[in-house]
């Protein structure tokens, strides 16, 4: 099938509509014995007019299963060690690295150094808690923002968002920053339970919103006993955690 | 990876002829399956899988107490290897149907499983996608159930504003939209699962991942891709999804295709152009397309130019697909006289004839596209004819095909009626003869009398 020049660069041309020339019909057009008129089709799910399509995908779906039941080899490097100041994780996939770095270093705050799983939620973490402005705001009008993008609802304060958040939207009850997970520290579960308790007290509200951190996981990181470990900061904890809990660091090092 | 293009897992000595011969007959099964209305039967998807399984293992049965383990091991290891570990043991249990149950009806196995998905270690976010994939086949549909109130969630944490997907963010959100996709095919889905999908804000997640782009990540887009064709087939509230921008989301994508497509020419693209065609032609059939603004309608010429571009690489590597591209460029230019100047002034008709020898349903549709800019007036046919058109309507004249004849019939009376000369010329190239072969067809003869009087007689 030969295309015209004309198509490929029409493609990388701009936006637009053809002009259209002028629509002129006769009655006779499509007039018995005749039957064409020009209309749109839909096709139903179930239609055979689907089928080599279906099939295509299916034989698709094959394919990939069997490689998700054979999970291949992951390449290895030799070891080395996360470069940001104060972080100490070794790593022998790059995979795990770019991981790693992703949902611990890459969207961070400058103010406060807590780490968030995506720029969006950095950029309203830093709105909520760094912008004075915002606090202002905040006292007038409902400027907490639901964090599921499509959704446009705004709440007076954080813990109606995060209510909002569990009800309307299914998120984990948990996803709290009051509510450590045990799992998060076997080897120091007072320590953290306290200090979350005075940072909800000192902070009042603040301390509450700040639901979207990421816990890094410190289980997986005691392989490495005997190197500094990172502050820890918990899913929704805040990092001043990290320099209150003493009884951590003596344990570790 | 899951991507096909990254290198194909094929059983050790196979040969080629082995391969194609094996591709034939789990294609004959699949359409066998699909007529029997049981496509969607997960059984069929994993008939092959536990044979060519890793080093032979077999799908194991997990009673609760092990499910309850490996998942506690999981989450709360103190060694990474492991937890990692414990979440293979999971996944290879879960390729059996019983151990899917278990699972399912276990309290807070879900929401563990939902935790590993946000995993800060590559590892276990990679093993939990798999499990969840796992999990996907089970013939309940409970799974993919719980996975519908999760997935806000998990795409608020996988996708955001980032720049760079990693890959276990991919695998993860691949696995969301194949569970996905398969819950939408369920019997039920259209009473139930569709609408509350349509109402929470899935669709616009879905849409994003859509989005041509840097960020466009193959193989997710494919399975949301064809998400988004379980919904829109099922006719629910497809006027919803063109306020949400559908229809200008999957047109730009189309391009992007198109110009993938140019680049190159890999055979894979047919598996997001198949449901990007699909969604777009369904949706251009509701009401609401002309009752929204300039920017949610589809008026972009350049649709018509990627269109083609895709026809072409659809009679290259996959020729099965070519209705499917022709129906959308049926829907596109039915009732619009701008897409059909379009065909004109881009010089598109000669390469439509040119599909005409491909099979009966293409003839039958290209004929019909070709009817719809007909049927606009003289001044559509005074570009129609002179040209290559007149001769192909005497070849497909020859056809024995009975709605080949009938729609070149349809398309020649219009000719004839907008651009009287070209009947003339009819005459000269003795198309009074092909006609004459289908005097005695009863669904053809009032229309090959009726013509022989116009040609004859004006």
């Amino acid at each position: 099938m030969q295309l015209p020049p004309a198509v490929h660069a029409r493609l990388a041309g701009g936006p637009g509509a053809a002009e259209p020339l002028p629509v002129e019909r006769s009655p006779k057009a499509g007039a018995a014995p005749f039957r064409f008129t020009a209309r749109q089709v839909r096709f139903p799910r179930e239609h055979e007019f689907f089928e080599d399509g279906d099939v295509q995908r299916h034989l698709y779906l094959q394919d990939v299963l069997t490689q998700v039941a054979g999970a291949p080899e992951r390449p290895r490097v030799p070891e080395f060690t996360c470069q940001v100041a104060g972080c100490c994780q070794v790593f022998d996939a790059l995979e795990d690295y770019e991981h790693h770095y992703h949902t611990l270093h890459r969207n961070v705050c400058s103010f406060c150094k807590r780490a968030f799983p995506s720029g969006h939620l950095l950029d309203i973490h830093i709105l909520e808690w760094h912008d004075s402005l915002f606090q202002i705001l905040s006292e007038r009008q409902n400027m907490y923002q639901c964090l599921v993008e499509g959704c446009t609802e705004k709440f007076k304060t954080s813990k109606d968002r995060k209510d909002h958040l569990v009800r309307r939207h299914l998120y984990p009850a948990d996803f709290r920053f009051d509510k450590p997970k045990k799992s998060i520290s076997p080897a120091t579960p007072r320590a953290t339970v306290q200090v979350s308790a005075e940072a909800l007290g000192a902070e009042g509200e603040q301390a509450e919103g700040d639901a979207m951190e990421v816990c890094s996981e410190p289980a997986g990181e005691r392989h490495m006993a005997g190197r500094r470990i990172p502050p820890t900061i918990c899913f929704g904890q805040g990092a001043s955690r990290g320099f209150k809990s003493t009884k951590k660091r003596n344990k570790h090092q | 990876m899951w991507l096909r293009r990254r290198g194909c897992l094929r059983p050790a000595g196979c040969g080629v002829e082995e391969l194609r011969r094996r591709r034939r007959e789990r294609e004959a099964a699949l359409r066998k399956a699909r007529r029997e209305q049981q496509l969607i039967s997960k059984r069929l998807l994993r008939d092959d899988a536990p044979e060519e399984g890793e080093g032979g293992c077999v799908a194991v049965i997990l009673g609760q107490a092990e499910i309850q383990q490996f998942l506690q091991l999981a989450q709360r290891g103190t060694e990474e290897k492991e937890r990692e570990r414990a979440l293979v043991s999971l996944r290879r249990g879960l390729q059996h149907p019983e151990t899917q149950q278990t699972f399912i009806w276990l309290e807070g196995s879900m929401r563990t499983l939902v935790g590993l998905l946000t995993s800060n270690q590559a590892l276990l976010q990679l093993e939990a996608a798999r499990c969840l994939h796992e999990l996907s086949h089970s013939e309940q549909s409970a799974v993919a159930e719980a996975c519908l109130p999760a997935t806000s969630y998990l795409l608020t944490y996988l996708s955001g504003h980032s720049s760079d997907f990693i890959s276990p963010h991919v695998t993860v959100l691949e696995a969301l939209g194949y569970a996905l996709s398969q819950l939408l095919q369920a019997k039920e889905a259209p009473e139930k699962i569709i609408p509350s999908v349509l109402g929470s804000t899935l669709p616009q997640h879905m849409l994003q991942l859509l989005q041509p782009g840097p960020k466009l990540n193959f193989g997710v887009a494919v399975e949301f891709a064809w998400c988004l064709h379980y919904i829109t087939c099922s006719q629910v509230n497809n006027a919803l999804l063109i306020t949400h921008g559908a229809l200008s989301t999957l047109g730009l994508l189309l391009l992007d295709l198109a110009g993938a497509v140019q680049r190159t020419e890999d055979a894979g693209l047919e598996l997001l152009a198949c449901p990007v065609l699909r969604c777009l032609s369904n949706l251009l059939t509701e009401a609401a397309v002309g009752a929204v603004g300039e920017q949610m309608q589809l008026r972009d010429e350049r649709v018509v130019a990627a269109l083609f571009i895709l026809l072409q690489f659809f009679l290259q590597k996959q020729p099965s697909l070519l209705p499917e591209g022709l129906w959308l460029l049926n829907n596109l230019t039915a009732n619009s006289p701008s897409f059909c100047t379009s065909l004109l002034s881009l010089d598109l008709i000669e390469p439509l004839l040119q599909l005409l020898p491909v099979s009966n349903v293409v003839s039958v549709l290209v004929l019909t596209v070709l009817c719809n800019v007909a049927e606009k007036g003289p001044a559509y046919c005074q570009h129609l004819w002179p040209g290559p058109l007149l001769c192909s309507l005497l070849g497909t004249l020859a056809f024995s095909d009975t709605e080949v004849v009938g729609q070149s019939l349809e398309l020649l009376q219009l000719l004839f009626l907008y651009r009287p000369e070209a009947a003339q010329a009819f005459l000269q190239q003795s198309g009074l003869q092909a006609l004459e072969r289908h005097e005695k067809e009863a669904q053809l003869q009032d229309r090959v009398h009726a013509l022989q009087q116009t040609a004859l007689h004006g």
